[in-house]
Parts: C-alpha cells; structure tokens; sequence
C-alpha cells in the first residue's frame, strides 16, 4: 500500500498542485467528519426517541382496543360498517422536509379532511354512537402516534444510510487518498533531490574539467615561457609572474590576430 | 426529484386482524382508489400466507402510500420479506393487536436499533 501514488511527473509544478490537493483532501476530510459527528448525534436522538415511542406504542394500541371492545359490547360488531363505508381517506399525511447538516429527513404530518365527525356519523345511530365517536377519538389519537413514530423511522433509516455513506467517505479519504498523496508528494520531492544532486554534480564536474583545461594552458605557456627564462638572467619567481602576465596579454593577442574565420566574407 | 417522491405519499395502508382494521378504519384511513384497491387488509384464520405477502407488497410498491402499519403477529409470517424491506418509502410500521402485545424484541427495525446501540 505505501507505494501506491500518483503518476504524475516530479516537476515542482506539481508538487505544488499536489500540496494543495493535500489540503484539499484535509479541509475535506475534517468537514466529512464533522457531518458524521453531526448526523450521529441525530441520530442517537432518534434512536432514543423511537425506543420509547414503541413502547408507548404498546400502551396507546392497548387502550385503544379497549374502546373498541367498549363499541363492540353495547353496538355489536360494527366491522363491516365501518369496512364498507370506507371510500376516501379523511386521515392522511402530508410530507414536510427538515434538513439536517445537509441531509434532508422528512416528517410526516397529520392531515385530517373533513370536519371531525364526517364519516361515521350515523354509525351506531340506534344505539352507541357515542362510545364509537370515542372510539374514532382515540383510534385518531393512536393513529398521530403511529404517523409520528413512522417519521422517526424514516428519518432513522435515511439517517443510517447517510451515516455510513459519510463514514466510507471519511475513512477513504483518511486511508487512502491522503496517503497516496503523501506518497506522491514525497516521490516528488525525492525525485527533486535527486535532479538536484545530479545538478550539482554535473557543474561540479564542468568546473573540474575547465580548471584542468585551464592548468593544461597554463603549463603549455608555461613550458614555452621557460627557455626564455633560462636565457635571461631573472629571479625565476619574478620570471614566472612576469611571464604569466606576458603570456596572458600575448595570449590575448594572439587571439585578436588568429581570428581569422573561415566562412567570413569580408 | 426526491421531493416529489414523498410529496405524493399521503395515505397509510394497514395489514391487520379484524379489530385493529376498524379501528384504524374508525380513524377515517381507509381509502379504495379508482381501480377498486383498498389500502387495508383484513388477516383472519382463512387468510393465506400469499395474500398477505402479495399485499404487503403492493402496498410497498404503491406511489400513494407513505406508512404501512402491520400486526406484529403478522409480520412474523412475513419476516423474511419484511426484514429484507430496507427503504426509507413507505415506511413500515409493526404495530400491535389486542391478543399479541407488543414485543420489542420481534420488531425489525428495533433489531437494528440494538444492534446499532451495541447491546
């Protein structure tokens, strides 16, 4: 895994553009874990939350079969009453939308039609009418509990999804985008050092060459300049400085004189 | 596009023995669209296990439906499917009849609540 990297070629062009996708990938990294952190305390809420609805739930149905059995033992078996004039739902939901560090949850709402009392008026006219308008009153109640409690469990499984995706997000980015971009970047800069190296060695070894063609020069004169040394009578330290700097000078001359070029034309 | 999904799902749909289809009918739930579907079902003793499969899952795959409310002692025929049933719309709700009080334990998505809660 340490090798993984980049193909990208080792200019500091690109080190520089791999540096700020480092950074990139860090801002990024730090926001994906915040919404994690975020969404997760969401969620626990939720999950606390829908605990206790559901046992609540328990109660509240409890309750509620009682009134119907209450309807059952006065009117008699009203089931298939009730069945058949079902035609249109009054209770429905409606869909609202709360949002959450970007993740939009929605929650259900109660939407009652009609006026209460619309459908099932003269259900039980002759005799328990009023224990089944009860009933209906606390079936509606049961029913707000139920519709609260689904939203819950929607928002705890939109929330659950959310949460892992986020997570595979971060832990992706933690473990293998940003290594293999401190890979690329250390690949980079190895590389520099080398072509750095490489560099210096390279004008170490012209400088190398020239001083040695340089001291070859200079022992030639050198060796031109001695006889006449021989010949006169001087200090030979003097004689070497003096020749030195008359060679230098005729050597400078010479030039001038011997730039004779072949492709002038004037 | 998402909000459009749910804005449509209005209805909830319920799976259950006589008295708690009723009930909730009481509740002014009930609705038969214009191809004549209802959007509950009465389980009794002649019901059969296909029916009830078939049904759960029309009403999963209904546009119109947001909630889907069934008897525990129901959905424990239909387990499988219904612990397979992963998507956030229409929700599914197990809720509890008056001769099989609710057990937490049973429900599927309190399974994965405690699951996530590392009990």
């Amino acid at each position: 895994m340490a090798a993984v990297r980049d193909n990208v070629f080792p200019t500091r062009m690109n080190l520089t553009m791999t540096k700020t996708r480092l950074k990139g990938a860090q801002t990024g990294h730090s926001l994906l874990k915040r919404k994690s952190e975020a969404l997760t305390t969401r969620f626990r809420v939720i999950v606390r939350k829908i605990e206790d609805a559901k046992l609540k739930m328990g109660k509240v149905m409890q309750n509620a079969s009682f009134s119907l059995a209450e309807v059952a033992y006065i009117t008699g078996d009203i089931s298939y009453q009730v069945r058949e004039s079902a035609k249109h739902a009054t209770f429905k939901v409606s869909a609202k939308q709360e949002n959450v560090s970007g993740v939009l949850l929605p929650a259900f709402e109660k939407d009652t039609q009609q006026a209460a009392g619309g459908q099932f008026e003269l259900t039980g006219l002759g005799r328990g009418g009023q224990q089944i308008q009860k009933a209906r009153a606390v079936y509606m109640k049961a029913v707000e509990m139920l519709v609260e409690l689904a939203s819950l469990q929607t928002a705890f499984v939109i929330l659950d999804e959310v949460i892992k995706l986020t997570n595979r997000r971060v832990n992706a980015i933690e473990y293998v985008i940003i290594p293999r971009i401190e890979n690329t970047i250390s690949y980079i800069n190895s590389e520099l050092d080398e072509q750095d190296r490489e560099e210096f060695y390279r004008l170490k070894k012209i400088q190398g060459k020239k001083k040695e063609r340089a001291a070859n020069a200079q022992r030639e004169l050198d060796e031109i300049a001695k006889p006449t040394i021989n010949d006169g009578s001087l200090h030979p330290d003097f004689a070497g400085d003096f020749t030195s700097a008359e060679s230098s000078s005729a050597g400078v001359r010479d030039i001038l004189a011997e730039q004779v070029d072949e492709d002038i034309i004037f | 596009m998402a909000q459009a999904a749910h804005r449509d799902r209005t209805l909830i749909a319920a799976i259950g023995d006589e008295d708690t289809v009723t009930g909730l009918l009481l509740a002014g739930i009930g609705d038969i669209d214009a191809h004549q579907r209802a959007n509950f079902l009465v389980v009794d003793g002649k019901t059969s296990q296909e029916d009830i499969e078939e049904t759960f899952t029309s009403f999963t795959q209904r546009k119109d439906v947001a909630i889907v409310l069934i008897n525990q002692h129901i959905a424990d025929d239909i387990r499988g499917i219904l612990d397979e049933y992963s998507a956030a719309f229409p929700t599914v709700l197990e809720i509890p009849s008056k001769d099989h009080p609710y057990d937490p334990s049973k429900d599927s998505v309190l399974k994965r609540v405690q699951l996530l809660l590392g009990d």
